[in-house]
């Protein structure tokens, strides 16, 4: 049976309002749902970072002087949730993700419009619950984590809206998923093959099968936990005969590839950016599909090393222990790509590259701090303290959140058809970078002296160290300033970017800047070297 | 129906945008189901973890009385043969037919939630006595849920495929082939079910 694409497209067209507005309409249009979910992403990212910095100036002194213990409890609790659930999950997968999938198949709109204009319609009112969350009496103050029965004895109501939220985040989550594997298996036009897709498509597969196969248990877990709270049922509850550890397991489950879904869309962006603006054709593109492929795989079977000083038995520690260190090979092999990618390219140091070589650093040292906590006898001495919340941030804003910048700067003039200002975009990269390793850096030796996380108030004697951590958090608060100027100014006055200002050869190029409602006039164009910029340079001379 | 006109009419004159591809909903539903899997095997792994590891105290043991949720297996594998044959039926263009079985999956499918009841009011132990007696009601009534929202959409379609008028046609087949899927997908997690939690 065949149905017609266009014809609910079209028609939804002609209802649909023009302008600035369609970006407040449920727009059915892929490319319009993108920049939804950015701007909606970012906007929470403003409301997180505030609260981010909250936390720094309380820590900046050893007492609990900028804020009481328990809201403290509350504030990091709403900034684990936002920066996960609403700024990275929904930006570096369901952005980027609706804005480029659909031109890297050669499709005019995801495989079901209407559902994935639902599945970002969820957002803005499941997230201004988890605001309104920390408002009511009693706010969520169990940490992003929710481990009962800190959760289920702390003052409810607003753990109860808490949860809510997190369900709805975690089904607009599931129908993005459903939509990504259904356009890149089906959508594909004729004659394009798996192995030519470009990398970021793969990178989505990956993480929609991921989020299809884990989110649900988180879904399932939360129902549980909310049972606990509101009919007094003993699921997760010592007291009534129930077991914390079931919680943690089938949370982790969720949690520990959810980190995967923050991470494995900012590899596939970055192995699209770095072959552009080093003129040259990803290395290694087989071991790179292999290795994510690999990573989906091994992500699923390693989520107990969140738990190794949670009574684990032996064997599930030497278990999880080997497969945590087995990540470490597909990685690794990522990196190597795109350290090979750059070797010896015609290099052109722009906003977008900074970035990008950014991310590769700090993951690396990310990725390094997380193969030795892979480690039973260093993770026990560690657990819980901030060397974990310095892993953490390393990989999740040193990575995905470098990652999120670089892919504007490199997608702006797509969108926009303006080019951003390069002197604001390198400012913004230089205050970004010094700021995030002055802020972060310092926490692993402060977690390695024992400084206990998701605690108010500390030892006197780590006050140095946390002030240069405060500094830092300062400069990354204060980079948020020249980018938005960058981008409000280049919005209204940027230079005129042309349809395809870095010569790139990946098919969203291969259109007018910005795009036409249909993606193309006429058939989209058949890119079987997405990559091959090397050829292409080759030909020409 | 102006609208869809007017789509037609841009259809025509821009014969660019008149493409077609293959329908794959079913495919974005079995990834669904997948997912909802998902949850169920959540709820399992929960359930025996729980079996293992946290032994009930003494006089909490009860043993579950197999007559009903035998019966309710019984009803649900039944009621997937007879929605097959609905389907097969409205492949014939016997919209009399096809109907006439969709009621009746669909009462099979009420017969089986009150049976479902029965068996909760019946039983010595309410959802907060013990850890078992609320996975119980967890996992139970969770797939009643499930039970629940497919005899309302086997309603819903059986309605549709009246003989004038209805959408549900040989021609217009993937309503009837979704729910179907779906209510397989039920039945399968009720046998599933039945298995681990009243045989274990």
């Amino acid at each position: 049976m065949t149905i017609s694409i266009d014809s609910q497209k079209t028609n939804n067209e002609s209802l649909q309002p023009k302008g600035w507005l369609r970006y407040f309409s449920f727009s059915l249009d892929h490319k319009v749902i993108g920049i939804q979910y950015l701007v909606c992403g970012f906007l929470f990212y403003l409301i997180g970072g505030t609260l981010a910095s909250a936390i720094r100036i309380e820590l900046a002194s050893p007492m609990s002087d900028f804020m009481p213990r328990d809201v403290y409890n509350q504030v990091l609790t709403l900034h684990g949730t936002i920066m996960i659930f609403l700024w990275i999950v929904p930006v570096v997968n369901g952005a980027f993700g609706n804005y480029l999938i659909p031109f890297y198949v050669g499709a005019r709109d995801m495989a079901f419009p209407r559902l994935n204009a639902v599945a970002f319609w969820l957002i803005p009112p499941s997230g201004l619950m988890l605001v309104a969350s920390y408002f009511v009496e009693g706010a969520a103050q169990a940490g992003w984590t929710a481990y009962p029965p800190l959760s289920i004895t702390t003052p409810q109501s607003g753990q109860i809206i808490w949860i809510l939220s997190v369900l709805l985040l975690g089904g607009s989550s599931i129908f993005g998923g459903i939509n990504f594997i259904a356009t890149i298996i089906k959508l594909r036009r004729p004659g394009l093959k798996l192995m030519q897709l470009p990398m970021y498509c793969w990178a989505m597969l990956g993480t929609s099968i991921l989020v299809v196969l884990s989110t649900p248990v988180l879904a399932g877990t939360l129902i549980l936990l909310s049972f606990d709270i509101i009919a007094k049922t003993g699921f997760f509850n010592p007291v009534l005969g129930g077991n914390v550890v079931v919680y943690q397991h089938l949370f982790w489950f969720y949690s520990h590839p959810a980190v995967y879904i923050m991470v494995l869309p900012a590899f596939g962006l970055v192995s699209e950016i770095l072959p552009v603006h080093a003129r040259k054709p990803l290395f290694g593109y087989t071991t790179m599909v292999f290795s994510i492929m690999g990573i989906v795989v091994l992500g699923l079977v390693v989520w107990a090393h969140h738990m190794f000083t949670s009574g684990t038995p032996p064997w599930m520690r030497l278990f999880f222990t080997i497969a945590t260190a087995f990540i470490a090979v597909p990685t690794g092999i990522k990196f190597f790509n795109w350290v090979a990618t750059l070797w010896g390219g015609k290099i052109s140091i722009n906003s977008a590259m900074l970035f990008s070589c950014g991310f590769i650093i700090n993951f690396v040292f990310g990725g390094i701090t997380g193969v030795a906590l892979a480690q039973v006898p260093f993770d026990i001495h560690v657990h819980d303290t901030y060397f974990v919340v310095a892993h953490f941030h390393y990989i999740v804003y040193g990575g995905t959140v470098f990652i999120i910048f670089s892919s504007i700067y490199h997608w702006f003039p797509k969108v926009t058809g303006k080019m951003l200002n390069e002197k604001l975009g390198i400012l913004h990269f230089i205050i970004t970078f010094i700021g995030f390793n002055l802020c972060f850096a310092p926490q692993h030796w402060l977690g390695l002296n024992g400084m206990p996380r998701r605690v108010a108030e500390y030892d006197p004697q780590f006050q140095f160290v946390n002030q240069i951590s405060s500094i830092g958090a300062l400069l990354m608060a204060i980079s948020t300033i020249p980018f938005l100027i960058n981008i409000f100014i280049s919005m209204r006055n940027g230079q005129v970017s042309g349809d395809n200002p870095w010569n790139a050869l990946t098919p969203e190029w291969l259109t007018s800047s910005p795009p036409p409602v249909e993606n193309w006039e006429g058939e989209a164009p058949l890119v079987e070297e997405p990559y091959g910029y090397g050829k292409q340079f080759y030909e020409q001379n | 129906m102006t609208t869809l006109d007017s789509s037609k009419e841009i259809q025509k004159n821009n014969s660019v945008v008149n493409e077609k591809h293959e329908d794959f909903r079913i495919f974005g539903l079995i990834t669904f189901l997948i997912a909802d899997g998902m949850t169920f095997a959540g709820f399992f792994a929960a359930y025996l973890t729980y079996k293992a590891v946290n032994p009930l105290p003494d006089g909490a043991i009860y043993e579950l009385e197999l007559p009903i949720p035998t019966l309710n297996t019984i009803l649900l594998l039944v009621s997937s043969a007879t929605f097959h044959k609905a389907g097969k039926a409205l492949l014939k263009d016997n919209n009399s037919d096809s109907q006439k079985w969709l009621f009746f999956t669909a009462f099979l499918g009420i017969i089986f939630l009150i049976c479902q009841l029965f068996e909760y009011f019946h039983l010595p132990f309410g959802l907060t006595d013990n850890l078992f007696a609320s996975t119980f009601y967890a996992l139970t009534g969770f797939h009643g849920l499930h039970v629940t929202l497919g005899t309302l959409m086997i309603l819903i379609i059986a309605w549709q495929s009246r003989v004038n008028g209805g959408r549900v046609t040989s021609q217009n087949m993937f309503p009837l082939e979704a729910v179907e899927l779906y209510w397989h997908f039920v039945d399968g997690i009720w046998v599933i079910l039945f298995i681990i939690l009243y045989l274990l």
